[in-house]
């Protein structure tokens, strides 16, 4: 197909109106007679609610309700629910405690939502949220999940003692034992995975209309997967029955994970739409986005490697403590679970592992996947481990891991995953050169002269994305199945709309999935339009995360293509008279191989239409739906190399070199593959160097805002050295893995062992900012 | 409540607002240009970067009446018809944005950035004075590209016009 197929380098359809000022986001949205919400939050990270007064509020100029938790329950709105059921190790269900949209009578921490205020201007709900008069009774708080559990902890929901939610289990106890008794080697550390907020650039935003004479909901929300929220809503949280609902998700600012989940403000918006008879907007501060968005990582591991003499692994042991936050948010059960301990094999056959995961109860905003999920959990536990080992054996880093790499395919690792595809060695070699790794120590020396410490620190990633099979997720506890649907329809005139479950808040699905349909059916990319984000017009979908939307969204629009084709060949051959096999799809004909006989894709199309003349017994009209449930899995992987350069005397890192060499199988659109591995390693070198959730100990975020919350900026990073090889998915039918996660999973071990390769000690944990730094450097002699 | 009168992308406009209206809330609010965004309540994310009197402003540390009588530019303003104005281009065909939430403020950051440096701009030099605008999708390794091809492009196109002129 060459210039607008499979695998070229095409610029966005959708850029136009992003560069034009034409976006449109759910705080452009206008309907008629909107009014706007602020949510009143707790200020304690633990209290208990003992009086809300609202009429002073209620006072104020322009105010139309101030609504509470109490009247939300009485009119049945349910409790917000965690759709992942996972069971502890005694056989016993997770204990999920209550979490309503509005808080009755306690709240459990700083930013949960007691009230709501709907006014004429934003400006005059402010006003009155400030008048609401709350009496709180506090109580004791604890926010580090390492000792959420101690004797004397407050208990923070009645459901589960000692604020333990579940203590799970993956992999053979025994078998692992029994490896650490035979080695000859054990390395051992704990590991801090720091607490992350998402900070998708835009806030959170909801706007909700009931329509009285209709008895019908609209929700504008800013969701990667408005299908499910509609689901949800429906289903769990009785706001209206899902014929009565649409939920439509706009131009989404970005989301990397925290806005999969159905929050309060949603919620509170449309019941609070009947219940004042406006319709409702509500959008995020900033700080409401760092106080109340699902926070990502917040880890505490402690891992053991077991070596034989020949540096060969025989065996893995992690326990890992992982903070869930005040509330259960919507998949956070799974996030440290499957998503997390399934890939503590990383790209190394390791014969036995174990792990044990305790989620529990803080006070803290809820927790959830970000961009990666579980998986930078489990690469940075795997990769730290394999460097440091490295370094205790005097190995070369590169060495260890190829001597330990999974070379055959398929291969069962321990902990579930079954590994379809993959050459690990072939992504380090690449790395290497374009690290130029044979000349290292020389620009080592050469930093030394300067006065300069200069590190070089690798990651051999491997991850899973396009989930997921779904009886596999259903035996798992998944409340939800994780295939995706599409719907291709040819127009009268030849051109295409391709509806879709996958939603884009960044990825480019219009360029993307235009491409495939412009590949499959010879037409022009320009005839081609994507339409996404709107339960009205796509019958439903799963949504986009997990990198899903290649080798399961896509998935669906190919077999839906499949379809489409099948029946414009047997208008073609019929029109043609010619034998359907005989007919080929090209240059915008359709055409009898080896003649000049050819019909016109768009006259085919009319005929579809007109079905004046269409083969006996066929249906008129051209539109084909499918649903995919993938097979497996994908395995995306690759190999990261950083190179640092710190300065002793302000402990400052410079990241003078970034290389990234993955394997994400085929790719459709290169130049949008490696705009979403830019994007991944920045969140990953934020993560180890500048970003930090910080609650102090009453439980106030102390990194609520721009201003104290560390985002990377241009001058924080250099650009990247991308490239990618490939071994295509086996397990769709595009060869498809997916590449939206990888950077960030891939780049904070290869930063850190860059930054401890360089400082000469271990004894770091992220972000390491140029104090923490500057203080290692201070425990080494140099 | 106080009046503000002010041109906007060559456009004379007029509204009362109350005091405390913020620039950008004006801009969203009363004139319906909502491609200035809000992306954060500090000042540091540069999603709302209009210029001011030719001159790049976060519209959200402005109030509306401290605009009063200037000549505003928006991203709705900046291509010339149907031309998109070169860094609009650079953006689109270097792929600069992804989610094009904080685009419209890169983009005029970009735009005042290009036309205070002249002599032309370097990486470092882009990757400084970025320093006001947080983007979360791109990396900003793609905008830096986009904003120093545009630079080139919009380089030469000046040398061909003062050419012409000559």
């Amino acid at each position: 197909m060459g210039v607008e197929g499979i695998g070229a380098r095409v610029a966005r359809k959708e850029d136009k109106r992003f560069i034009t000022g034409g976006g449109r986001y759910v705080d452009d949205m206008v309907v008629p007679g909107m009014k706007h919400a602020v949510f009143v939050r707790s200020p304690y990270a633990h209290a208990q609610i003992r009086k809300i007064d609202v009429k002073a509020a209620q006072a104020m100029p322009g105010v139309i309700g101030v609504l509470t938790g109490k009247e939300l329950k009485a009119d049945g709105i349910g409790n917000l629910i965690c759709g992942w059921m996972i069971h502890s190790r005694d056989g016993t269900p997770m204990k999920m405690g209550a979490w309503s949209a509005l808080a009755v009578d306690k709240v459990r921490y700083v930013g949960d939502a007691v009230v709501v205020v709907v006014a004429d201007t934003k400006g005059q709900a402010r006003d009155a949220a400030e008048a609401v008069e709350i009496t709180y009774k506090e109580l004791k708080s604890v926010t580090d999940a390492s000792k959420a559990m101690d004797k004397g902890a407050p208990q923070i929901h009645p459901e589960a003692e000692n604020n333990l939610i579940f203590d799970w289990d993956i992999g053979n106890a025994d078998e692992t034992e029994a490896a650490f008794k035979k080695a000859a080697h054990v390395v051992e550390m704990d590991i801090i995975n720091n607490r992350l907020v998402p900070n998708a650039m835009e806030p959170r935003a909801a706007l909700g209309h009931y329509d009285k004479a209709e008895d019908h909901y609209t929700c504008w929300t800013t969701s990667q997967n408005p299908h499910v929220a509609r689901l949800v809503m429906s289903a769990f949280y009785n706001v209206a029955p899902e014929n009565k609902l649409r939920v439509i998700a706009p131009d989404v600012g970005g989301g990397f994970g925290s806005k999969i989940y159905i929050y309060p403000e949603e919620i509170v918006c449309l019941w609070a739409s009947k219940k004042t008879g406006v319709p409702v907007k509500w959008v995020a501060d900033r700080t409401e986005s760092f106080l109340c968005d699902a926070h990502g990582r917040d880890h505490h591991s402690h891992c053991a490697m077991a070596f034989d003499e020949d540096h060969k692994i025989l065996g893995f042991k992690v326990e890992t403590k992982a903070n869930l936050g005040a509330y259960m948010s919507l998949f956070s059960s799974a996030t440290p679970t499957y998503l997390y301990a399934t890939l503590l094999s990383g790209q190394y056959d390791i014969p036995a592992i174990h792990a044990n995961v305790k989620a529990i109860y803080t006070n803290t905003a809820p927790v959830d996947a970000y961009r990666g999920a579980g998986r930078p959990e489990a690469a940075f536990n795997v990769e730290r481990m394999m460097e440091v080992a490295a370094r205790q054996f005097g190995m070369s880093p590169a060495e260890l891991r190829r001597k330990n790499f999974i070379t055959a395919f398929p291969h069962q690792t321990p902990v579930i995953m079954n590994y379809d595809a993959g050459d690990f060695a072939t992504s380090l070699d690449a790395a290497m050169k374009e690290a130029d790794y044979a000349g290292f120590e020389k620009r080592r020396a050469k930093a030394k002269k300067a006065g300069k410490l200069r590190g070089i620190g690798f990651s051999c990633y491997i991850e899973a994305c396009g989930i997921a099979p779904s009886a596999a997720v259903g035996s798992l506890g998944a409340g939800v199945g994780l295939w995706e649907s599409a719907e291709v329809r040819v127009n009268a005139v030849g051109t295409i709309e391709v509806l879709t479950g996958s939603h884009s808040h960044g990825q480019g699905h219009e360029t993307t999935f235009s491409q495939l349909v412009a590949q499959r059916l010879s037409v022009p990319l320009d005839s081609i339009s994507i339409v996404h984000g709107d339960t009205d017009k796509v019958q439903m979908g799963m949504g986009t995360y997990g990198s899903r939307s290649g080798a399961v969204g896509m998935s669906a629009i190919v077999k839906a293509l499949d379809k489409v084709e099948a029946k414009a060949r047997k208008i073609a051959a019929h029109l043609l008279e010619a034998d359907e096999s005989d007919i080929v799809i090209e240059n915008g004909e359709l055409k009898v191989a080896g003649t000049d006989k050819s019909v016109p894709w768009f006259q085919m199309a009319l005929a579809a239409y007109t079905a004046h003349n269409l083969p006996a017994g066929m249906e008129p009209g051209l539109k084909e739906t499918a649903f995919y449930d993938p097979a497996n899995f994908t395995f995306p992987a690759g190999c990261y190399i950083c190179e640092v350069e710190i300065d002793p005397e302000t402990g400052h890192t410079d990241i003078v070199q970034f290389v990234a060499a993955d394997d994400f199988g085929n790719i459709i659109n290169p130049m949008i593959v490696e705009g979403q591995v830019h994007g991944g390693v920045a969140q990953g070198v934020g993560q180890a160097l500048l970003e930090g959730a910080n609650y102090d100990e009453t439980g106030q975020l102390l990194t609520a805002s721009y201003m104290d919350y560390t985002m990377p900026r241009a001058g924080d990073l250099p650009s990247f050295k991308v490239s990618t090889s490939s071994t295509p998915s086996p397990s769709n039918p595009l060869g498809l893995k997916g590449c939206g996660e990888a950077g960030a999973i891939g780049s904070p071990p290869a930063v850190i062992n860059a930054i401890t390769d360089a400082i000469g000690t271990e004894n770091i944990t992220m972000p390491a900012t140029p104090q923490k730094v500057w203080a290692a450097i201070r425990t080494v002699k140099h | 409540m106080s009046d503000v009168s002010l041109t906007v992308n060559g456009r004379r406009v007029s509204g009362t607002v109350e005091d405390r209206t913020l620039l950008v809330h004006f801009l969203r609010e009363n004139l319906g240009l909502t491609g200035t965004h809000v992306g954060c309540d500090t000042s540091q994310c540069g999603a709302c970067v209009i210029h001011v009197d030719g001159k790049a402003v976060k519209s959200c540390t402005m109030l509306a009446v401290q605009a009063s009588g200037s000549e505003i530019l928006t991203i709705e303003g900046l291509a010339n018809g149907g031309d998109l104005h070169p860094v609009q281009a650079a953006f689109k065909e270097h792929h600069g944005l992804q989610c094009g939430f904080c685009t419209p403020g890169m983009i005029m950051t970009a735009t005042d950035m290009i036309a205070r440096h002249p002599e032309g701009l370097d990486e470092a030099t882009v990757r400084t004075e970025l320093e006001g605008n947080i983007c979360r999708c791109t990396g900003y390794h793609n905008i830096v590209k986009a904003i120093l091809a545009a630079s080139k492009t919009m380089a030469k196109g000046s040398k061909t016009r003062t050419k012409r002129a000559a």
